[in-house]
């Protein structure tokens, strides 16, 4: 289940707010979709992030995935330990899983984000 | 839904096994197929560590019989297959005119004059209309049992310990690349000593309708060694580790054996003509266009199909196969380049998403079982 505090995208990432800082991450649909983990690319800190635009990569022994920034916004900081255990997003995709942290630049962008009541129903579509 | 998806793939007798274990289907060779079960990472692992079992019912089973069967084998792909004896096998290609490959086979001496030739599941057909093609005039007949066959193996450290029990054909005296008729759960079945792993393992030919029971015999029998159903994805992973070409990456009409690394099939000396054999000799003769070569990324990055090559920042190649390899820990990959630059120790780069990534050539395989 998705959690219901956090917000979604169509693309699969989660956005959890605290303020004006939204923490990014890939949900666990989309990271059993994508298979065992094994490389995440993300941007530095500092980049500004275009809403919708790929500001990373996800790679599963089998494929490669971009990963959408669901607002726009500064980056302030990546999951380092992504580096060394990227089996993290399938494990704790919620959690230690989590990509980067954005400081928002238009709050009004997080009203086109889904709650997990959509959310559920865009997978359970399919 | 695309155009291709229109045309009905074709299912293994074991697909409702498959369903049932809770595989992810994917379409593979007009074939659908198990990708996964679990994952691939700890499918992969279980292979090199204990065994796995896998359905290849979606490879092609090509018969070929008759007094003149090994000269007209002989002449149509790029081995030698009269050489064998029988109960052995050899790797073999089936190339065109100019010397392209059109599938790599292996060829199994059944009897002095029957052979049974393994063709890629993609292939498969394209294999079977060139063979009968090409064995026209001989005395010899092909009997293409594709789908007639179910194919299942057992590959790992285990695998005799688990399959020895269940059949009456003596594993300890099977040796690499020989294959014995005999019963597997009571069913009659071919067992062949080879596979796509690098490890040890065994090929199991039975009766199309029975492979669900050779299947269900293995999962019970394997069940205390912990061994587990594997898709194609750890089948992929495992023959890059052990650096096993896989058609459509590393082979394609536009290379050939030399290219790829099998010279050494290619029986140029053999008696009597065969398909491709004056466009290889010329190869032989000339040298080749291009070199199949391991590439270790010391860089950050995966590799992957068709991604470009350099050295220095100037073009040498592209990525045939890449993946981040489970038992060495780091990315692999196999590529194409020009031949001056694929000598083991040469430092290359691997274009990642508009970035040079770092790459060593060194030699294949990646891995080798330990003994």
């Amino acid at each position: 289940m998705a959690p219901s505090d956090l917000r979604y995208t169509k693309d699969h990432e989660w956005v959890r707010l605290d303020g004006d800082v939204a923490t990014v991450g890939l949900t666990a649909y989309a990271a059993d979709q994508l298979g065992d983990v094994v490389f995440v690319e993300l941007p530095e800190v500092g980049r500004m992030l275009t809403q919708h635009a790929t500001f990373g990569v996800v790679e599963s022994v089998k494929a490669v995935s971009d990963v959408f920034a669901p607002v726009a916004g500064e980056v302030m900081g990546a999951n380092g330990n992504l580096a060394g255990s990227p089996e993290v997003v399938n494990s704790d995709p919620y959690g230690a899983g989590w990509l980067i942290r954005v400081r928002i630049s238009d709050p009004a962008a997080i009203d086109e984000l889904l709650d997990a009541a959509a959310y559920e129903r865009l997978i359970a579509e399919g | 839904m695309t155009e291709q998806a229109a045309v009905p793939l074709r299912e293994t007798a074991l697909v409702d096994e498959h369903r049932a274990l809770g595989a992810k289907l994917i379409e593979f060779g007009g074939w659908l197929m198990p990708v996964q079960y679990g994952g691939i990472l700890e499918e992969h692992r279980a292979v090199r560590e204990r065994a796995g079992m896998f359905d290849l019912s979606h490879m092609g089973e090509l018969f070929v019989d008759g007094p003149a069967a090994g000269d007209a084998l002989a002449a149509a792909v790029v081995s030698d297959p009269r050489t064998l004896v029988i109960g052995r096998a050899q790797y073999s290609m089936i190339c065109a005119e100019d010397g392209g490959v059109i599938d790599d086979l292996i060829i199994y001496r059944l009897a002095e004059d029957r052979f049974l030739v393994v063709a890629n599941a993609g292939n498969a057909g394209v294999v079977s209309d060139a063979l009968a093609d090409r064995l026209a005039g001989w005395e010899a007949v092909l009997d293409d049992r594709s789908m007639a066959t179910s194919l299942v193996a057992i590959q790992g450290p285990a695998s005799v310990r688990v399959l020895q029990p269940l059949t009456d054909v003596d594993l300890g005296a099977l040796r690499y690349y020989a294959i014995a008729e005999g019963r597997v759960a009571g069913i009659p079945a071919l067992v062949a000593r080879s596979g796509y792993t690098g490890e040890d393992g065994f090929e199991i030919f039975v009766d199309w309708g029975l492979g669900a029971d050779v299947w269900a015999a293995l999962v019970r029998a394997g069940h205390d060694a912990d061994v587990i159903p594997c898709g194609l994805g750890a089948r992929d992973t495992l023959r890059l580790e052990a650096g096993m070409p896989l058609y459509g990456n590393e082979l394609d009409r536009g290379t050939n054996p030399f290219e790829a690394g099998f010279g050494r099939v290619v029986k140029l000396d053999k008696p009597g003509d065969f398909v491709g054999g004056s466009a290889l000799a010329r190869v032989a003769e000339r040298g080749i266009a291009k070199r199949l070569v391991g590439l270790v990324i010391t860089g950050r990055g995966i590799a992957r199909h068709g991604y470009p090559v350099q050295r220095d920042g100037r073009a040498t190649g592209l990525v045939t196969s890449g993946t981040h390899s489970p038992t060495i820990g780091r990315p692999i990959a196999m590529a194409y380049v020009h031949p001056d630059d694929g000598e083991p120790g040469t430092i290359l780069a691997v274009e990642v998403r508009d970035q040079a990534v770092a790459a060593e050539v060194v030699s294949l395989p990646f891995y080798r079982r330990p003994r």
